[in-house]
């Protein structure tokens, strides 16, 4: 015991509460007086696909072979009321984007991708661009309170129509496209002076509530003749609910958005605290569908998080009939990719974390409207890329579905399920893994 | 089809929603032109049936002999609609071109949304009368509801009565004109100068609806977006 220089210190510890990332928040509203804007959906750990686990077949059920014995992947869509439903070749489709917060070349790319594999792209705020139209062999339009760029002739080009209620990234918001997005084009498709700062409306205009929506879809078959499946999308939330009452309304489809999904442009604060992870909405969504008996008549499209085969098989598995992509497929086409490293240090950020992508500065040229960055997306090769990850989803999920010994996709179900956590469990309806517990089971929505 | 011919239109073709489908009248009225010359077209017995005579896209005259729901004249894009009667919520909503004619009252959101054409109320119009207006000229001869023109983009708002609360709330560049009072103005909807080509403007509506001449322009107000909030500044955080 001789110098004081011996004695163990205290470490500096950061607070749990108090952390560094929530410490720069507050020294960043004090200094600015604006809440944080980014794109994205939310980056919270929460309850996934990852807790769940496949029993894959041995004793009790058999496998089909690999390579060997077909595992079909084809989905029908809105064979309720339309008179033309369609037909996708993999349960993958393409979610809602706007030309405005994608470039025209994004756009393109992923409607030749969604093109290659047989599947459907989504049109999104601010209407349908003719370039997304000729790429895109099924093309879903998409019908939302703003009602920016929307017209009859639109409306009769698109394959569906998916009527928005609401987003993942956030239940019960509106849109936002800042100013530096305004392009003279994008102004002109919604009908705005260039470089405001627009801000749609988190309420269609001319209807409130189930009733209303119920005369609305009839307004719409009654334009398009009776043609069109009519999806209603909504952000999860009261899922059980929400889709009673789409079913009820006479939707053909219903799109289930998780707080995973996506957003171009909305508060941070929103994006983090609002909503459900996909994964404690979708057995809600089936029950509600199996109450009405409906399932599998009335089709259940769900998104939020998706990323890989596994994902979508768990999906499907838990009763959805397809899947949608939005972050995902834009990773695909080149968002985020560390070959933009310098530009994205340049920006105060890294690849895999840039999400500043209503600045419109996107180094991969992607979440742009700048016509030099946006020149740097090749739609061609892009779209290729975006065929290319499309086609492992599909290979993936059907790899899981024949180890449990499924010959469609749509034939996985709950039972193929374990859970490692209890949280997952209790969401997901299925045991945790090793017992017969299934947490809540017997509870109502 | 049902051939009678009735007064007080001497139509092409007559349509009885009593005996016939909305759908068959619809389906009907799209092919318009294509397979049939009649231009003219009676309905009859609309009871109140939403979405008649929705998705027009031929210049045919529509006379609606009564009272229809919701989205009467809805997209329309060349037709000329008359409605002999009132009508329920969004009548010719996202109205692209054409004249809706209402010969009663309107309900909510008429004109919601419309990016063209005319549509003329002879009553009154409920709450939201061109909520989100992108285009349309939309002449109320009586007065209308609240939050009417809440975001309007464009398009012109003229109103013989009175407008209620927060008119052309969050507006855009849609022009509105009242000759009424007006209850109280939305956010960013401030009174602007009648100058003497507002005057002009709204005159010339006026005769493109066959109103020439029957109210004074220079008895109207005019009011518009002060386009404060058109680029957010904290210093606005109230207004929102």
């Amino acid at each position: 015991m001789t110098a004081h220089n011996n004695v163990p210190r205290t470490l500096p510890r950061f607070s749990s509460t108090f952390d560094p990332h929530t410490l720069a928040e507050i020294r960043r509203a004090a200094a600015t007086g604006i809440y944080d804007i980014r794109g994205g959906g939310t980056k919270r750990k929460l309850p996934h696909f990852d807790d769940l686990l496949f029993l894959g077949a041995s004793v009790s059920r058999y496998p089909l072979e690999g390579y060997r014995e077909k595992c079909g992947t084809d989905v029908v869509l809105g064979t309720r009321f339309a008179k033309k439903p369609i037909h996708l070749r993999t349960p993958v489709t393409i979610a809602g984007m706007s030309f405005g917060a994608l470039s025209a070349n994004a756009k393109e790319a992923l409607g030749r991708g969604a093109t290659a594999m047989g599947t459907s792209t989504t049109t999104g705020d601010g209407g349908m661009t003719p370039e997304e139209r000729k790429s895109s062999q099924t093309l879903v339009y998409q019908y939302l309170p703003s009602r920016y760029g929307m017209n009859p002739d639109d409306l009769r080009k698109a394959d569906a129509i998916e009527i928005v209620i609401g987003q993942g990234a956030k239940p019960g918001g509106g849109g936002m496209l800042l100013g530096q997005k305004i392009t003279e084009r994008v102004a002109g498709m919604r009908t705005l002076p260039a470089g405001i700062d627009q801000r749609s409306a988190c309420r269609h205009p001319d209807w409130t509530g189930p009733d209303d929506l119920e005369i609305k879809i009839e307004e719409l078959r009654e334009l398009t003749d009776w043609e069109k499946p009519i999806y209603v999308k909504v952000g999860a939330s009261r899922p059980y609910y929400d889709i009673s009452l789409a079913v009820k309304s006479g939707a053909d489809v219903v799109v289930l958005d998780g707080m995973q999904g996506g957003t171009a442009a909305t508060q941070d604060v929103f994006i983090e605290h609002v909503g459900l992870p996909i994964l404690a909405a979708i057995r809600p969504a089936v029950q509600a569908l199996q109450d009405l008996g409906m399932h599998r008549k009335v089709q259940l499209i769900v998104s939020g998080g998706i990323r890989n085969g596994a994902d979508v098989a768990k999906a499907l598995a838990l009763g959805a009939d397809a899947v949608a992509i939005g972050t995902a497929a834009l990773v695909a086409l080149g968002d985020n990719d560390p070959v933009h490293e310098a530009e994205y240090e340049a920006l105060g950020t890294t690849a895999g974390a840039y999400d500043d992508w209503h600045e419109g500065k996107d180094p991969a040229g992607i979440t742009t409207q700048d016509p030099v960055l946006s020149a740097r997306l090749d739609p061609v090769k892009a779209g290729r890329r975006l065929a290319n990850y499309l086609g492992v989803l599909t290979l993936e999920a059907q790899t899981i579905a024949r180890a449990c010994g499924k010959s469609h996709l749509h034939n996985l179900e709950p039972e193929d399920l374990v859970a490692l956590t209890i949280e997952a469990a209790a969401m997901a309806g299925v045991p945790l893994a090793g017992t017969e517990w299934i947490p809540g089971k017997g509870g109502t929505y | 089809m049902n051939a009678q011919a009735t007064a007080p239109l001497a139509a092409d073709l007559t349509f009885d929603l009593a005996d016939q489908p909305l759908r068959d009248l619809n389906a009907a009225l799209h092919k318009a032109g294509v397979e049939t010359n009649a231009r003219r077209w009676h309905v009859l017995n609309p009871n109140g049936r939403h979405a008649v005579a929705v998705g027009i896209n031929a210049p045919l005259e529509i006379e609606i002999a009564g009272h229809v729901g919701y989205y009467c004249a809805g997209m329309n894009q060349q037709a000329r609609v008359t409605i002999q009667g009132n009508a329920g919520v969004g009548v010719a909503e996202n109205m692209m071109g054409g004249f809706v004619h209402v010969k009663g009252d309107a309900s909510q959101a008429a004109g919601a949304t419309a990016h063209g054409g005319m549509l003329l109320i002879d009553g009154n119009a409920g709450a939201r009368c061109g909520i989100s207006m992108k285009g349309v000229d939309i002449i109320v001869k009586g007065s209308i509801g609240h939050m009417s023109a809440f975001m309007g983009q464009a398009g012109s708002l003229i109103v013989f009565g009175d407008a209620g609360d927060a008119l052309g709330d969050s507006l855009y560049e849609a022009k509105l004109f009242v000759r009424g009072a007006v209850k109280s103005l939305g956010a960013d909807c401030i009174e602007k100068d009648m100058r003497d080509e507002h005057k002009a403007l709204l005159a010339e509506k006026l005769a493109a609806a066959g109103l020439a001449g029957t109210v004074d322009v220079s008895e109207f107000k005019r009011y518009g977006s002060a386009r404060r909030l058109y680029n957010f500044h904290i210093d606005n955080v109230d207004a929102y």
